[in-house]
């Protein structure tokens, strides 16, 4: 049973690690926090509901419609918003983006209104096939898939940084713009091709949102949490970090909710503030500081 | 260099008197509202007195500590549970709702020593969380009867005239209480600390300004306000649902009314408030679409008028009707810029680093 459960915890820390890691790649990138990210990965479910009704196609189809529009989204937003919030300092860019966000849920709502809306009738057998392990412990297939496209996903963000010439591009630009800059790369061009790799991870992980649960228009702010708390949990600007974060975090929800019907989330929130809280008290820089000084003054 | 005279530092200018004393004013004509307003203008005006309290209340955190927190809801939800669970436990109405909100800003304090250690986004998103996390706890109180709420029996025993007179003038103090102690606050050594800290925390620290001290104390103000407008909501409204009270919407209000009104400046959130309690009148009927509103109102302030409508005017016009800053008045330089002074503190005209 708990076998089985910790099983569970982990397929769904995949999903996790997902949604997550368009938002780590951002402000590992940008050092930006984009306070819309889960109201963007509900943007793209929605418009891939949208194109999988409207012309009956699979919603794996459907990505090839959607992704092309997230990029561009993330383009968009990193020419209008971020860059334009940013030159007012470091905290106005977490005002537009909880600006567009309240902006996006809502007009979501006025859309699509309060109904939910799913994939999961889209992809037929996938969305409820599994492979029984042993009699108690079973994986579902879609749940596989989001953990293998999690893996893959981050594995890709991964390649494409340390082996890439925009890649390094990226990482020189994170480094110091100016000095970049001078080295012939454009950082405003930089940033933006960032910011629509990054939303495309977000359209993707949108898609499994939409496949494994039904969505409604308010989802945005809890999917942003559940993020966040995979990147802190597993320790920010670390990409296998957020897969491990995302993982932890799967886990306790689910042995959460095998005490009480609100531990599922209890469970989460709570691994998140122990672990964060362990990170700033123990090791935090401090610590680090202090370890420093007393080797320094050790001969 | 000739023509400038003798250069002096200014707090109080004659604008800044007579706008204060206009203001103090005002609260002692407002202070016999109910014996002159209906009951609909009476309870109007204790919404609006709310609204000043959490516009100034996110103003003091963001605009002068310069935290941006995403989870002030969760002082504001608090402080509602924390009257209702009181009253329940025969303490008197208002007397719940008073040491609620002392209860849940003394809890302020330990959970600064966590929520102040994290940083920009982390603070934002991080407060947030101890939101969700206050809110579930919330529903564990078999009393709540989770989401369909309870209401505070206790106020209903009061006649409704009575009880809207007790809220108007609570909260009237509550308002007063709040802006005066941003006032002094930022009158005191303290306000010149936290915006150093703001515009450049590691240079405030280096030039020896306790940056964990100051934040702290915005902190512990911000959740003692917000506490009180949730606890005075209540009052308003009598029932306790904790989905809305512990809604991620107030914190939009919240954004909306400081950014709008004005970051870093004393006067903005008022103006704000004002904006948003007639924006919130005329359009509150209509639903999604007045929230569609509100937030692209937050996005397009945030990146084209970061300064908001008084930061705007503030420095266009060098007004400056509440003395929290300082001015350097230079005779001299006065003739050609027409009186211009330069004002210092509360100004947010330096690019940060990066």
């Amino acid at each position: 049973m708990w076998a089985n459960q910790i099983l569970q915890g982990v397929l769904l820390g995949g999903y996790y690690a997902l949604i997550a890691s368009g938002l780590s790649f951002m402000f590992g990138v940008m050092r930006v926090i984009n306070l819309a990210h889960g109201s963007l990965a509900v943007l793209a479910a929605y418009l891939l509901w949208t194109v999988a009704e409207r012309w009956d196609i699979s919603p794996f189809l459907g990505l090839l419609v959607v992704l092309p529009i997230m990029a561009l989204a993330g383009f968009v937003l990193q020419r209008t918003v971020l860059e334009r919030s940013l030159r007012s300092g470091l905290l106005v860019p977490l005002l537009s983006t909880f600006g567009l966000a309240v902006l996006l849920d809502n007009l979501l709502f006025e859309t699509y209104g309060a109904d939910t809306v799913s994939l999961a009738p889209n992809i037929g057998d996938l969305a409820f096939d599994s492979w029984n392990i042993t009699d108690e412990i079973t994986a579902g297939q879609l749940a596989l898939l989001t953990f293998v496209t999690a893996v893959v996903v981050l594995g890709g963000l991964h390649l494409f940084l340390e082996r890439t010439p925009w890649g390094r591009a990226i990482r020189a630009t994170t480094e110091d713009p100016d000095t970049a800059e001078l080295v012939g790369i454009n950082s405003r061009q930089i940033y933006a091709i960032a910011a629509a790799i990054a939303l495309v991870t977000v359209g993707i992980a949108g898609t499994f949102l939409a496949m494994r649960a039904a969505i409604d228009p308010y989802a945005g702010p809890a999917q942003l949490i559940f993020a966040f708390e995979a990147v802190v949990i597993g320790g920010a600007g670390s990409l296998w970090g957020t897969l491990l974060g995302g993982i932890v975090l799967g886990v306790a929800q689910n042995l959460g909710s095998q005490i009480s019907p609100q531990g599922f989330l209890i469970g989460g929130h709570a691994v998140f503030l122990v672990v964060l809280g362990a990170r700033l008290f123990i090791s935090g820089p401090e610590l680090r500081l202090r370890i420093r000084a007393l080797l320094r003054s050790s001969p | 260099m000739t023509g400038i005279g003798k250069v002096s530092v200014q707090r109080w200018t004659p604008t800044s008197i007579a706008a204060t004393s206009c203001l103090a004013g005002l609260v002692i004509v407002l202070a016999f509202g109910p014996y002159y307003l209906s009951p609909y203008l009476t309870d109007r005006l204790t919404i609006f007195f709310i609204y000043v309290i959490m516009a100034a209340m996110w103003n003091a955190l963001a605009g002068y500590g310069g935290l941006v927190s995403v989870g002030q809801q969760a002082f504001f939800g608090l402080g509602a549970y924390a009257a209702i669970r009181l009253s329940y436990w025969d303490v008197g109405a208002y007397w719940s709702l008073v040491l609620g909100t002392l209860i849940v800003g003394a809890f302020s304090l330990p959970l600064s020593l966590f929520a102040l250690r994290l940083r920009g986004g982390e603070f934002a998103i991080g407060m947030w969380v101890v939101a969700e996390l206050a809110h579930l706890l919330v529903n564990l109180d078999p009393r709540v009867n989770g989401e369909t709420g309870i209401s505070m029996i206790a106020l209903d025993a009061f006649p409704p005239e009575t009880r809207l007179a007790h809220n108007y003038w609570l909260a009237l103090a509550a308002m007063t209480l709040f802006m005066a102690l941003v006032f002094l606050l930022l009158r005191s050594r303290v306000g010149a600390s936290v915006q150093a800290i703001r515009d450049n925390e590691e240079a405030a620290a280096s030039v020896g300004v306790r940056v964990l001290a100051n934040k702290r104390l915005i902190f512990v103000l911000a959740a003692f306000g917000c506490a009180a407008a949730g606890a005075l909501w209540l009052a308003t409204l009598i029932s306790f649902q904790p989905k809305t009270y512990f809604s991620v919407q107030w914190t939009a209000y919240m954004i909306f009314m400081a950014l709008v009104g004005g970051l870093g400046t004393f006067e903005g959130p008022i103006l704000g408030a004002v904006i948003f309690f007639v924006i919130e009148t005329m359009f509150g009927g209509q639903g999604v679409w007045y929230l569609v509103g509100l937030g692209a109102a937050a996005l397009l302030f945030s990146l084209f008028l970061p300064r908001g409508l008084w930061g705007t005017i503030e420095d266009r016009f060098g007004i400056r009707l509440l003395p929290v800053g300082y001015r350097l008045r230079i005779p001299g330089l006065d003739s050609t810029s027409n009186g211009k002074v330069f004002a210092s503190g509360g100004q947010k005209d330096s690019p940060q680093n990066r």
